[in-house]
């Protein structure tokens, strides 16, 4: 039964800083519609990994491929892959000189040459489908974190892309916005879209993923379903560190 | 029910008060410059000179029998001003390239761009106008206006280079790679994202380098090219009035470089988003 292809697939992925190992052996799949909750401590290479998925870094070893396309430095194909690849960042990184709606068009209208009626249309659609039809002309800085969070994952829909990663979008939020966030990520779950999630958020993990994957020093220790990884972790340090973060 | 008295917070010290306050300000401004005026006026006195200021106002604009007519100040600083701008127009293309050279990651972009910002930085105004005029203008056969304007365009293009250095290196990493994870290109970045935001850090020290040009300009004087100062130095020669013509010359110069940097900070209120 395991006829579908993989939408990301990585195989033997090696990545160093200098002398520094990032990413060790990684060996990683995801099928479309899945979705992935990464995580593990701070350092372990979970924002390096996806980050190599959509080609802000390149690996030195190994084979990826994302959506059909080979990723490697240099490749003529990775603004194409990056049309097709969401990001959506721990800091927003909304860009601050153009308003909540033409930070949403600006992708469409530039990248995708679409018409500007059409990319507003675009625009205001993902604006509701993230509760802030109302907020389209202020500019992100007149945003809450929250709101602003949204605002970028309505710009990574608005590329129509067929993957979104998420690289620990909530770690920068105050705490009563984290579930604003969290709730507009499950929804998007829900609409079936394939995720990568970096996240801390177990509660969310739970709800929504198909896959957990625990990273720790560059590799990946455990891989498993939700249902097993809370429950019944295989490896000491994976049960370690669910007590840690589970433990309030 | 009685309200207590308001809260007053305590005075700054008498004699703060006395130095802040508008009145004492006032007076001390007054008797600088004053002292000032006095010591030039006394020491012009003492040698002798004979002060004509009412022959000043020819130079800016006559009233003939054949009607108006701009006086040569006024021709010169027009002249100035074609001469800045053009140099400016090109130092800002020029300067924008060997920023980019620079920031490109290339070994040779960053090696040709050091070896130009070195050679210009370490090379006096006037010598590389000699240079442009009586090396280069033969050999390219530039006349003294275009060889005056290339000048000053090179020696600003090296200061202004750093200044767009600087303000594309101030714009946050993070926007680079927002703007890549929507599929922009590196020339789309730069147009979209990371150049309109740099405007704003660049706006102040590029207003300064505009002044500095308009300034660095009357050095072309030494080469005849019929600016602002050429034309003073001319009605000197014919009227010897130096006090008087360069007092004005001087003051002409500041007239165009405030007018100039007032003009910038409304420009600037314009690219201001909210923070």
């Amino acid at each position: 039964m395991n006829t579908v292809l993989p939408i990301i697939e990585a195989v033997n992925l090696d990545k160093y800083y200098d002398k520094f190992q990032a990413l060790k052996d990684i060996n990683f799949s995801v099928k479309p519609g899945e979705r992935v909750v990464i995580c593990g401590p701070s350092g372990s290479g979970k924002s390096t990994l996806i980050r190599c998925f959509n080609g802000l870094e390149f690996h030195d070893a190994g084979k990826l491929i994302v959506d059909g396309i080979e990723v490697f430095e240099g490749s003529k194909q990775i603004r194409k892959l990056r049309q097709e690849v969401g990001m959506v960042f721990q800091q927003f990184n909304l860009f601050p000189h153009l308003s909540v709606l033409d930070n949403l068009t600006i992708g469409p209208i530039r990248v995708r040459k679409m018409s500007k009626p059409d990319a507003e249309e675009l625009a205001r659609k993902y604006l509701d489908k993230v509760h802030i039809p109302e907020q389209a002309d202020k500019f992100p800085a007149q945003l809450s974190g929250g709101q602003q969070q949204r605002v970028a994952i309505a710009r990574s829909l608005c590329m129509e892309s067929r993957i979104i990663l998420f690289d620990e979008p909530t770690s920068a939020l105050d705490p009563e916005m984290i579930n604003e966030v969290l709730d507009v990520m499950v929804e998007l779950a829900d609409t079936g879209m394939t995720m990568v999630c970096v996240t801390h958020e177990m509660g969310f993990a739970r709800k929504v993923a198909d896959k957990m994957v625990f990273m720790e020093a560059g590799q990946i220790i455990e891989t498993a379903p939700p249902s097993e990884f809370f429950t019944a972790p295989k490896t000491e340090r994976c049960r370690l560190f669910l007590d840690q973060i589970l433990a309030h | 029910m009685s309200t207590p008295p308001p809260y007053a917070p305590p005075k700054p010290p008498f004699l703060v008060r006395l130095f802040d306050g508008v009145f004492l300000s006032l007076v001390l401004y007054v008797a600088v410059i004053g002292g000032i005026v006095y010591v030039a006026y006394n020491g012009s006195q003492a040698m002798g000179y004979n002060w004509q200021w009412y022959r000043v106002p020819q130079y800016f604009y006559r009233l003939t029998d054949d009607g108006f007519q701009w006086g040569e100040i006024m021709i010169g600083l027009v002249k100035t001003l074609q001469l800045s701008a053009t140099a400016f127009g090109i130092a800002l293309a020029l300067g924008l390239l060997v920023a980019l050279l620079r920031l490109s990651g290339l070994l040779v972009g960053s090696a040709v761009a050091l070896v130009f910002l070195e050679i210009v930085r370490n090379t006096p105004l006037l010598v590389l106008l000699y240079l442009f005029y009586y090396v280069l203008g033969p050999i390219f056969g530039l006349d003294r206006y275009w060889a005056s304007i290339l000048c000053l365009a090179v020696y600003h293009a090296a200061l202004i280079s750093e200044i767009f250095r600087a303000a594309i290196n101030a714009v946050p990493k993070g926007q680079w790679e927002a703007a890549k994870s929507i599929g922009m290109g590196q020339a789309q970045a730069y147009r979209y994202i990371v150049l309109p935001q740099s405007v704003r850090f660049m706006l102040p020290p590029m207003t300064g380098e505009a002044v500095n040009m308009i300034k660095s300009s009357a050095i072309v004087s030494v080469i005849a090219v019929a600016e602002l100062t050429t034309m003073g130095r001319n009605i000197i020669s014919d009227t010897y009035m130096s006090f008087e013509i360069w007092f004005t010359i001087a003051a002409v110069y500041m007239a165009v470089t405030l007018i100039l940097s007032i003009g910038v900070s409304y420009v600037e209120k314009r690219y201001a988003h909210p923070e």
